[in-house]
C-alpha cells in the first residue's frame, strides 16, 4: 500500500557528481520529492563508471556505487555544449522548485546556470552550490574530494594510534557529513519560502560544514592552545575502553566502562578473576595509570569467546558492549539492521534486484519508499513531453539532433 | 560579538530539546537557523556539561567547550521531568512547541506518560525526534551504547587503521553528530510535510545506521563480489587495489591518491613539479595520466610511483605543496592539525570562525566554528552563547508560563528545577 511520501510534489533539479550533490538528492527522492538528475553521456557521472559492476559486466547502468547513490530519481541526458540543449535545462530551472549542484566553482557559469540567471526566468528559486570550500576566497577554485578533503578538515590528522603516523578514515569522509547539513539549508529555505514567497541562495562548503564535527578540539586550540593528537581507542574517563580481540577470524569486540558499577559488573561477567581484585585496578584513575596492563588482562580473557556471546553476556548486565562489525556482519548478520530493514531491496531495471541504502531515521507517518535508481537518459520522453509539455515532434526532433545523449 | 539578526529561516518555531551529548547537534542546527530553542536539562545540569576540553583547562559544568559547541544559540531551563510537577510544567511547553528532541533509553518517555501518542494528545501537530543507539525497538534496543561502541557496531572501525593493530576509532567522538545531523535531516522532512498537511509525526533515529551508512559502499562490494573491507592503514580498498591517501611529508602528511582517466589531470602537474627538481624517478614511465587505466595498474607499478612520489614529499612541506596544488589544480590537500585549521587564509578569508560573547562569565569572548553553509536571505544566526544551568527559567518557566517566584522557590528547594 502506498503511504504518502513526504515530499510528494517538490520539484528538485540535481545537477550533481559523483557523492555529494547526488546524495542530497537521493534524501530529497526517497522521501518523496521529484528529483530530475540532468547528466549526460558524452561525460558520464564518475560513478557510473565506477566499479564493482554487476556480475563484472561493464556499462552506465551496471555500476553499484551509482545505483546505491542516485535511488528515486528521474534521468534526463542533455548535451550542454549543444545550445538547444543549455536551452532545455533553462525551461528544466523554470519548472523546478530546487536546484543543486555540486561543480567546482565557475562550472555553471559556464553554462549560464548561475543563481542570478535562474531567479531572472524563476524569482523564487532555491538554489544551492555545494563545493570542497565555498564560492568565495582564495583557496575556492581548488577541485576537493572526499579523499583529500578529509585532510584538510583535520580528519586524518584525528585517526591513529598515539605513537605512529595518523593514517584517516579509509573513505571520502566529508562527502559523508556536509551532505546533511545542506539538505537541511534546503528544507529551511523551503520553510521561508513557503511563509514569504521568497526564494535565496545557499553556498555550502564542504569544510566548513564539516568542521562542526570537530568543534571540540578546535576550540580547544582557540581557547587553550591545545593542538590534540590522537588516541587510539582510548577515553579520558573511561577504562576499560577499547577493542579486544575474541575468538575468529580477525574479530573484535568493543568494551566501554564508564561507572563503578559498570565495572563490578565487568568483574563478575569474567567471573571475578584475582588480577580484577588488584588494587591497581580499583577505581577508574587507578585503571587509567594501569590501562596497558590491564587491557593485555582483558583480552586475555576476550580471546575466548566470540564477540557476539560478550556482547549477549557483558549487554546483559549493563555493560556496554560491541561487536566491531565488518561488511558481511552489516550486510548478513546483524540482527538488529535486519529488523529495522535498513538495507531494503530495491528492483533496478537493468541489474536486478539490489540491496540499497536507507536512511538511519523511521519517519512514523511518511515511511521511506525508495526507487531504483535511473538508467541513464531513461526519462527523457516522460521529462520532455508530460512535465515540459514538449510535443511530440519537437521531442523527436531534439532526440535526432543529438541534444539528448 | 558579530550579531547577526534579521531575518531568520525557523524564527517563529520553538523546540524543546531534552537531548544528552547523543543529541545535541540536532538543536543546535535548527538554532543556527533562528528556532527558539530550549534546552532542557535535569537540575543541577545536564551530564553533557562534563565533557571536556574546558575553557581554561578548568573542568567545571560552566566551562565545557564541548557543551558551548552544541548548545549555541539555545535558551536553558531545568526541569525534571521524572516529577509530577516537572511533568506538568514540560506538558505546559509541549501546547506551544512545534518539535520535541529527545535521547533517553527507549520506553523511558512512554514510562513517563510523555511518549509520542501522549504528546500528540496536548499538541496533535508535535514532531517528536527520538535519537538513541540502536532504534526504539529490535533486539538490541536496551543495549548500552557510546560513541565507541556505535562506532563500532556502526562498521567504521573495523575498515579504519593499521592492520598490525585493532581496528581504531577516531578520537574526535564521532557517531553522536552523525546522528544528531541526520536526526535534523528528518526533523525538517517531517516539518515539511506538516507545512502542507497539518500531521505531526515519530521519528525514531539510530546512531549505528548514521555511522553505517558511511560504509554502504564496502557493503555492496561484499555482497556483490565477497569483498570484505579490511583496515589498510593509510589506504583505500576498493575492490583490487588499496590506494595510498595519506602521504608523509617535510613537516607531516599530505593527502594525494594515484589516479588516471579523467582524474590525471590532477596528478600531471605534479609529476612535472617532480620531473623539473630531477626527482620524476618511476614517473617517467606515465607519458599521459589521463590515459592510464586504473583497473589495469599493477601492484608492482603502484608501489614504483609511490616510491617516486614519496621521495618528492619528503622535500616538500605541507604548506609548499599547498601552494603548488592551488596554482596548478592538483588534486592534493594537506593534513591539517586544530593549529593549522586556525589558520588557514581560507577560511580567515571567508570569515568563518566567530567570535561568541562569553563575557558576562568568562570575561572574554570564545571561538566557535560558524556558518555551516551561506544562505542569502536567512543567513545562519548566532544570538547568544549557549546556555547556564537553568539561565532561562525565570524568563520561561515564570515570565512565560506564569509561576510566580514563590513557585519556582518551591520548585528549586523540591528539585523540580
Amino acid at each position: 500500500m502506498q503511504t504518502k511520501q513526504a515530499l510528494e510534489g517538490l520539484k528538485v533539479v540535481e545537477l550533481g557528481t559523483a557523492a555529494v550533490g547526488p546524495f542530497i538528492g537521493k534524501y530529497l527522492a526517497d522521501f518523496g520529492a521529484e528529483v530530475i538528475r540532468i547528466e549526460s553521456s558524452v561525460h558520464p557521472d564518475i560513478t557510473r563508471l565506477t566499479s564493482p559492476f554487476k556480475d563484472g559486466i561493464l556499462g552506465l547502468n551496471r555500476s553499484s556505487a551509482f545505483t546505491q547513490i542516485n535511488t528515486s530519481k528521474r534521468s534526463i541526458s542533455i548535451d550542454f555544449n549543444h545550445p538547444k540543449g543549455r536551452e532545455l535545462g533553462k525551461r528544466l530551472m523554470t519548472w523546478t522548485d530546487v536546484v543543486i549542484e555540486n561543480f567546482a566553482p565557475g562550472v555553471i557559469e559556464r553554462w549560464g546556470l548561475q543563481y542570478d540567471e535562474l531567479k531572472r526566468a524563476k524569482p523564487d528559486i532555491i538554489m544551492l552550490s555545494a563545493s570542497s570550500q565555498g564560492q568565495t576566497g582564495p583557496c575556492s577554485k581548488m577541485v576537493g574530494f572526499g579523499f583529500n578533503l578529509k585532510g584538510l578538515t583535520g580528519f586524518v590528522h584525528f585517526t591513529g594510534w598515539p605513537d605512529r603516523t595518523a593514517v584517516g578514515p579509509p573513505l571520502a569522509y566529508t562527502d559523508f557529513v556536509a551532505p546533511w547539513f545542506a539538505v537541511v539549508a534546503i528544507l529551511a529555505a523551503l520553510d521561508y519560502r513557503h511563509c514569504t514567497g521568497k526564494g535565496q541562495y545557499i553556498d555550502i562548503s564542504q569544510s566548513e560544514a564539516s568542521l562542526h564535527f570537530l568543534s571540540p578540539a578546535i576550540m580547544d586550540y582557540f581557547a587553550n592552545h591545545r593542538v590534540q593528537t590522537p588516541q587510539g581507542n582510548s577515553s579520558p574517563y573511561a577504562a576499560p575502553h577499547g577493542v579486544y580481540r575474541c575468538k575468529g577470524n580477525d574479530r573484535w569486540c568493543a568494551i566501554a566502562v564508564f561507572s563503578d558499577e559498570e565495572w563490578h559488573a565487568f568483574c563478575a561477567a569474567m567471573g571475578d578473576p584475582p588480577w580484577a581484585q588488584d588494587s591497581k585496578f580499583a577505581t577508574l584513575l587507578d585503571r587509567k595509570e594501569n590501562e596497558a596492563e590491564m587491557d593485555k588482562l582483558v583480552e586475555q580473557w576476550t580471546i575466548n569467546s566470540t564477540p557476539e556471546e560478550l556482547m549477549n553476556l557483558l549487554q546483559s548486565v549493563g555493560v556496554p558492549t560491541s561487536i566491531v562489525q565488518n561488511s558481511e556482519d552489516l550486510n548478513d548478520r546483524c540482527p538488529q539492521m535486519k529488523h529495522r530493514g535498513y538495507r531494503p531491496v530495491v528492483n533496478h531495471a537493468e541489474m536486478g534486484p539490489h540491496r540499497h541504502m536507507g536512511w538511519p531515521c523511521i519517519l512514523s507517518e511518511t515511511p521511506l519508499q525508495l526507487r531504483p535508481a535511473p538508467c541513464l537518459g531513461q526519462d527523457n520522453e516522460y521529462i520532455c513531453t508530460k512535465i515540459l509539455g514538449i510535443s511530440d515532434q519537437e521531442f523527436l526532433e531534439l532526440s535526432e539532433s543529438g541534444v539528448l545523449r | 560579538m558579530k550579531e547577526t539578526v534579521g531575518e531568520t529561516a525557523l524564527g517563529s518555531y520553538r523546540v524543546l530539546d531534552l537531548t544528552d551529548e547523543k543529541g545535541l547537534l540536532c538543536g543546535m542546527l535548527l538554532a543556527g537557523l533562528g528556532a527558539d530553542v530550549i534546552k532542557v536539562e535535569r537540575p543541577g545540569g545536564d551530564p553533557a556539561r562534563n565533557v571536556g576540553p574546558f575553557y581554561g583547562d578548568i573542568p567545571h559544568p560552566e566551562k565545557s567547550l564541548f557543551w558551548f559547541a552544541y548548545n549555541l544559540n539555545k535558551k536553558g531551563i531545568t526541569l525534571n521531568i521524572e516529577t509530577a510537577d516537572g511533568r506538568r510544567i514540560f506538558k505546559r511547553l509541549v501546547e506551544t512547541a512545534d518539535f520535541v528532541i529527545e535521547s533517553f533509553p527507549p520506553g523511558y518517555m512512554a514510562r513517563l506518560g510523555l511518549d509520542y501518542s501522549a504528546l500528540t494528545q496536548i499538541n496533535p501537530r508535535i514532531i517528536m525526534t527520538s535519537i538513541t543507539p540502536f532504534g526504539q525497538t529490535g533486539p538490541y534496543r536496551d543495549h548500552k551504547g557510546s560513541d565507541l561502541i556505535c562506532m563500532a557496531s556502526g562498521g567504521l572501525m573495523y575498515v579504519s587503521g593499521d592492520p598490525d593493530r585493532p581496528p581504531v576509532r577516531i578520537t574526535v567522538p564521532q557517531a553522536y553528530c552523525h546522528a544528531g545531523a541526520h536526526a535534523a535531516v528528518a526533523t525538517m522532512i517531517a516539518h515539511h510535510y506538516r507545512q502542507i498537511t497539518g500531521k505531526g509525526q515519530h521519528i525514531d533515529v539510530s546512531i549505528i545506521e548514521s555511522v553505517a551508512w558511511m560504509v554502504g559502499d564496502m557493503a555492496v562490494l561484499w555482497s556483490f563480489d565477497g569483498f570484505l573491507t579490511s583496515r589498510a592503514g593509510p589506504r583505500t580498498g576498493r575492490g583490487r587495489l588499496y590506494m595510498l591517501d595519506v602521504w608523509p611529508c617535510k613537516d607531516g602528511e599530505v593527502c594525494f591518491r594515484i589516479l588516471g582517466g579523467v582524474y590525471g589531470r590532477g596528478i600531471r602537474p605534479l609529476a612535472e613539479w617532480a620531473e623539473r627538481e630531477g626527482m620524476a624517478g618511476a614517473l617517467k614511465e606515465v607519458k599521459d595520466w589521463q590515459a592510464v587505466d586504473m583497473s589495469k595498474v599493477t601492484q608492482d607499478e603502484m608501489e614504483r610511483w609511490e616510491k617516486a612520489f614519496k621521495a618528492f614529499f619528503a622535500q616538500k612541506t605541507k604548506a609548499e605543496l599547498l601552494e603548488e596544488a592551488k596554482a596548478k589544480h592538483i588534486y592534493l590537500m594537506p593534513s591539517n592539525t586544530p593549529r593549522d585549521l586556525a589558520e588557514d587564509e581560507q577560511l580567515a578569508a571567508r570569515n568563518y570562525w566567530v567570535e561568541v560573547d562569553h563575557f558576562d562569565h568568562l570575561g572574554t569572548t570564545v571561538t566557535h566554528p560558524g556558518a555551516p553553509f551561506m544562505m542569502s536571505l536567512t543567513p545562519w544566526r548566532i544570538q547568544r552563547r549557549a546556555p547556564l544551568i537553568g539561565e532561562h527559567n525565570v524568563e520561561i518557566l515564570g515570565a512565560e508560563l506564569g509561576l510566580s517566584k514563590q513557585k519556582l522557590e518551591a520548585l528549586k528547594a523540591s528539585n523540580v528545577i
